[in-house]
């Protein structure tokens, strides 16, 4: 169990941490034809855009209820009625997501009762979905906005009592007979953490359909933003993406896979609603924790697992035993939000890596469990700190590391957000057998590079140094003098 | 920050848009707003000065989203490039302990990384329940004797041009006048040479483009006292007025200082751009003009003449490439038509420009340089902008970065002219990389590759059309 460093210091340096409006902005982009709104002033939007703009190299729809100073100072509520009668009329959307900031939050906004009024206003709009909510970017950091949006689509998208009794028997022998659990014999839920790559998410949906399963996932980034061309020149909302028409169904599906421990709450709702069977994964990064994911298909569709999968672990399995010797101790310093920084964490610990700093920005239940010593709730620079220290050997982290690696001399790996100066990364599969044993090659690639540091000096004899034709150098201090300094110690 | 202080800005006299309709301060309307907020203004204006400590007060998302987000490059000291915040807290803003956390931030700030001065940006929330950033940045400069300049930057205060002239009003307030320029050294003396300082106002440095032009200021004997803000120094903005002449250089952001500078200290200042062969030429003489040195102004065509032969000789080549080649331009105010006269000197054609922010005077110099037959782009939505490019035939789409999606997923070459961007146009030199983008993105292979169906694919299908 790891120990967990609060923040000690009042000036955040090259901060880590991404906000919840921004986060919350992410899970609404995984649903189709949607656009989300952040309740702020338009700065809250338009970084968040550029963020997004930047990372995935696609155009991003993302509004703002433009807060100035008069609304700041008197009231903001009617932006939002504004904002959303303005979207609605002019995109026609299937949904819009409506995070608050720490703008509207402290101004004390009541964004539930906005959303009613609305709808009371402009009923014409009522076929529309509005989800609503409180992601101030004073807690929390990205990943957390990300699941609170998600619990929130949940929320206001799940039939709260079942409006249709389900004419059918259910298909277990369940208690509940109003449950409409199993009626879809083949549809599986999927939860999606932000960790998740639309790399990813793509891939998982292939692996749910080897075992002849039908993925519904929530939300679809591998949809709506693994950068494709299409035949649209543009729109001012998401193409592609979980359809909204689909969600009502999740509580007709066989079971619900969860993956990521910080969508565990949006997934003991989804539970709680429908008596869906959930499956909960910390990571899918690993031998282990793909094994167990693969195990749970098997279980759920009844099938053997497929040759093609059973191939892919077995390639896993070589390149573990191939990447094991770069691999082996190595010293790795690691910061991102807690599910990625534990997936990571675990990744290497079991190729016998050693994690020598581990940075989240924000708590997290999952943080107790990561690989490490110590977790530090901070920033880049106490990455850096630690990493110097402890002689990290490389990095895994975003695109703002680059300058942190470079002051230390070690390679990066990029994961996470953002990844501004480095293109594909948005689409990068990290997860499964196949992503696992990409993963271990770049990594052993990047402790091969630094080649020479396993090496002894250079020795000449004094006797030799004319045969050798190194006149000029010093010979190395004798046994006694020095000798073996270096070894073993810092890289630097 | 008050109201009263607030509509003082907005009132800049020195700006066209005043005399017209005030474009620049209407209400933003709420679900259908772009741009960025007067935070955003006030730390692109201010973040390339080098080695001063940027700390931004407020919740992450003003910094977290935004740091390390710009092109601007810096010839020595890089604290800049260290993303700093206060990071408030959900307890900081309950309990009031932005100010403290302030304060300590400050003391963390002097003391881990040395900075020449600490510039403290305000955001939405500690303005909205009242921090008071100027009295702690006064404790703090008299407790650990770092200039700390408060700039009073909250989002919620209107717009990214707003926020410029925040940026500008705060040094001109607390940094403009409180050091004077080093003497010249004497081994930078050339006999026949008299120096003259300068400052140029509103010029970023971004990619390094300056650096195109910097060596033919050293050549004419002008020393330039400060570059607000392109790789700049604190000490060097303490310092600007003592400039005999101002350029402000391609932005009306920052013009409330070049007004500032010529009332309380009667520098004169003109504007001007370092877009194109023209106008770069354009900026020497003005200098030369407003400075009233013959010999300066005999050097100066000296230079501009020999510059002009080289470049054009080495642009020759590209301009095969590009003559005949049609531009769709679509950017805010003075870039409208600054840009033009670059586009120009390559043998493009600009087919239409987009006016959204461009002033009366602006439109006036457009159907100067473009000819009655030019169009107006005034609604700037992706829509219209395709739109556009389609029924004027445009061969390429030049537009910021936050258009280049619109561009690539409709399958249309682009080119990036705005902060974010990776290259250099500056100069007579930037020219060629100019040339270079543009040609590179026209007549890149993958055009029809990407316009092309698939080979099974029927014929009515839904796709793009072919051509262009």
């Amino acid at each position: 169990m790891a120990e967990i460093l609060k923040r000690n210091k009042a000036l955040a340096v090259n901060p880590l941490k991404a906000s919840q409006p921004v986060g919350a902005s992410l899970a609404f982009l995984g649903i189709n034809r949607a656009i989300p709104m952040l309740h702020g002033s338009q700065g809250c939007t338009a970084f968040g855009k550029v963020f997004f703009v930047r990372h995935f190299r696609e155009p991003i729809p993302l509004q703002t209820t433009a807060m100035d100073q008069v609304s700041t100072v008197m009231s903001a509520d009617e932006n939002v009625i504004l904002g959303l009668k303005s979207i609605c009329e002019k995109s026609n959307p299937a949904l819009i997501g409506l995070p608050t900031t720490s703008l509207s939050e402290t101004q004390g906004t009541d964004i539930k009762r906005l959303v009613k009024e609305f709808y009371a206003a402009h009923p014409e709009f009522a076929h529309i979905p509005i989800v609503p909510v409180n992601a101030p970017d004073f807690s929390g950091c990205l990943e957390s906005g990300f699941a609170l949006a998600v619990k929130a689509i949940l929320e206001t998208l799940l039939p709260q009592q079942d409006p249709h009794p389900n004419p059918l028997p259910p298909a277990g022998e369940g208690t509940n007979v109003k449950s409409n659990v199993g009626r879809r014999k083949k549809q599986v839920n999927v939860l999606a953490a932000s960790m998740l790559t639309p790399g990813d998410v793509e891939h998982i949906k292939e692996l749910i359909e080897a075992f002849g399963l039908r993925p519904l996932v929530l939300p679809d980034l591998g949809d709506s933003l693994d950068g494709h061309l299409t035949a649209m020149d543009s729109s001012p909302v998401t193409v592609g993406g979980t359809p909204v028409g689909d969600i009502a169904s999740m509580g007709e599906s066989i079971a619900t896979l969860v993956l990521g421990n910080s969508l565990f709450e949006a997934a003991d709702y989804l539970k709680e609603q429908t008596g869906v069977p959930d499956y909960r994964f910390d990571s899918l990064m690993g031998l282990d924790a793909v094994d167990s994911f693969v195990a749970t298909l098997a279980e759920i569709s009844g099938k053997p697992v497929p040759e093609k999968i059973e191939r892919q672990r077995a390639q896993l399995q070589d390149a573990m035993v191939d990447a094991h010797f770069m691999l082996g101790f190595a010293r790795v310093a690691i910061a991102a939000d807690a599910d990625l920084l534990y997936g990571m964490a675990r990744l290497v610990t079991e190729m016998g890596c050693d994690v020598v700093a581990a940075v989240a920005p924000a708590r997290a239940n999952i943080l107790n469990d990561v690989e490490a010593e110590q977790v530090a709730i901070g920033d880049l620079e106490d990455l850096e700190i630690a990493a110097k220290r402890n002689g990290a050997q490389f990095i895994i982290s975003n695109s703002h590391a680059v300058q942190t690696a470079r002051r230390l001399g070690i390679p990066l790996l990029r994961a996470g957000f953002p990844q501004y100066d480095f293109i594909g990364g948005y689409q990068r599969l990290w997860v499964g057998y196949k992503g696992t044993r990409q993963a271990l090659f770049d990594m052993a690639n990047m402790m091969m590079e630094q080649h020479g540091q396993h090496e002894a000096e250079p020795f000449v004899s004094i006797y030799q140094r004319t045969s050798k034709n190194v006149a000029n150098k010093l010979p190395r201090p004798l046994a006694g003098e020095g000798w073996g300094e270096g070894r073993g110690g810092l890289a630097q | 920050m008050q109201a009263k202080d607030i509509a003082a800005l907005l009132n800049e006299p020195a700006c066209e848009h005043n005399t017209k309709s005030k474009s620049g301060c209407a209400r933003p309307k709420p679900g259908a707003t772009a741009g960025g907020c007067s935070f955003d203004g006030a730390q692109i204006a201010l973040l390339p000065i080098a080695d001063v400590a940027h700390i931004v007060h407020g919740p992450i998302a003003c910094a977290g989203s935004s740091w390390e987000g710009r092109g601007t490059r810096s010839s020595g000291p890089t604290l800049f490039r260290t993303g700093m915040t206060t990071d408030l807290t959900e307890q900081d803003v309950i309990m009031g302990r932005g100010e403290k956390r302030l304060y300590h931030a400050i003391k963390q700030a002097v003391e881990g990384y040395s900075p020449a001065a600490v510039f403290v940006y305000n955001t939405c929330v500690p303005a909205l329940i009242g921090d008071d950033i100027g009295a702690v940045c006064k404790a703090a400069e008299e407790k650990f004797g770092v200039p700390c300049v408060p700039v009073d930057c909250a989002g919620f205060y209107g717009t990214k041009n707003l926020g410029n002239r925040i940026a500008g009003d705060a040094m001109f307030k607390h940094v403009v006048g409180t050091a004077e320029p080093l003497p010249v050294p004497p081994e930078a003396q050339r006999p026949g040479i008299t120096v003259h300082d300068v400052n140029l106002i509103g010029e970023y440095n971004i990619a390094g483009e300056f650096w195109n032009v910097a060596p033919l200021f050293d050549e004419l004997g002008l020393r330039i006292l400060c570059t607000l803000s392109g790789d700049g120094r604190f000490r060097e903005v303490q310092t600007m007025h003592r400039a005999e002449a101002n350029m402000v250089v391609c932005a009306k952001a920052l013009l409330n200082v070049a007004r500032k500078l010529q009332t309380d200290y009667k520098t004169p200042y003109f504007e001007g751009s370092f877009y194109g062969v023209t106008d770069t030429s354009m900026a020497f003489r003005e200098f030369a003009k407003l400075l009233n040195d013959p010999s300066l102004t005999e050097r100066t065509e000296a230079l501009i003449a020999r510059e002009e032969a080289t470049i054009n000789a080495a642009l020759e080549p590209w301009r095969d490439k590009l003559r005949g080649k049609r531009v769709l331009l679509y950017t805010g105010g003075v870039k409208s038509w600054s840009i033009v006269s670059a586009l120009q000197d390559l043998g493009l054609e600009v087919v239409a420009t987009g006016t959204n922010k461009s002033t009366e005077e602006d439109k006036a110099r457009i159907r100067e340089i473009m000819g009655d037959k030019t169009r107006m782009i005034t609604d700037g939505s992706p829509k219209a902008l395709l739109g556009a490019v389609k029924e004027y035939q445009a061969d390429i789409l030049i537009a910021g970065g936050r258009n280049m999606y619109t561009a690539l997923k409709a399958r249309i070459p682009f080119l990036d002219i705005n902060q974010e961007r990776e290259f250099g146009y500056e100069g007579y030199s930037g020219m060629i990389e100019l040339a270079r983008q543009l040609a590179l993105t026209m007549h890149s292979p993958v055009w029809p590759a990407v316009r092309k169906p698939a080979p099974w694919a029927k014929p009515g299908v839904p796709g793009v059309e072919l051509g262009a």
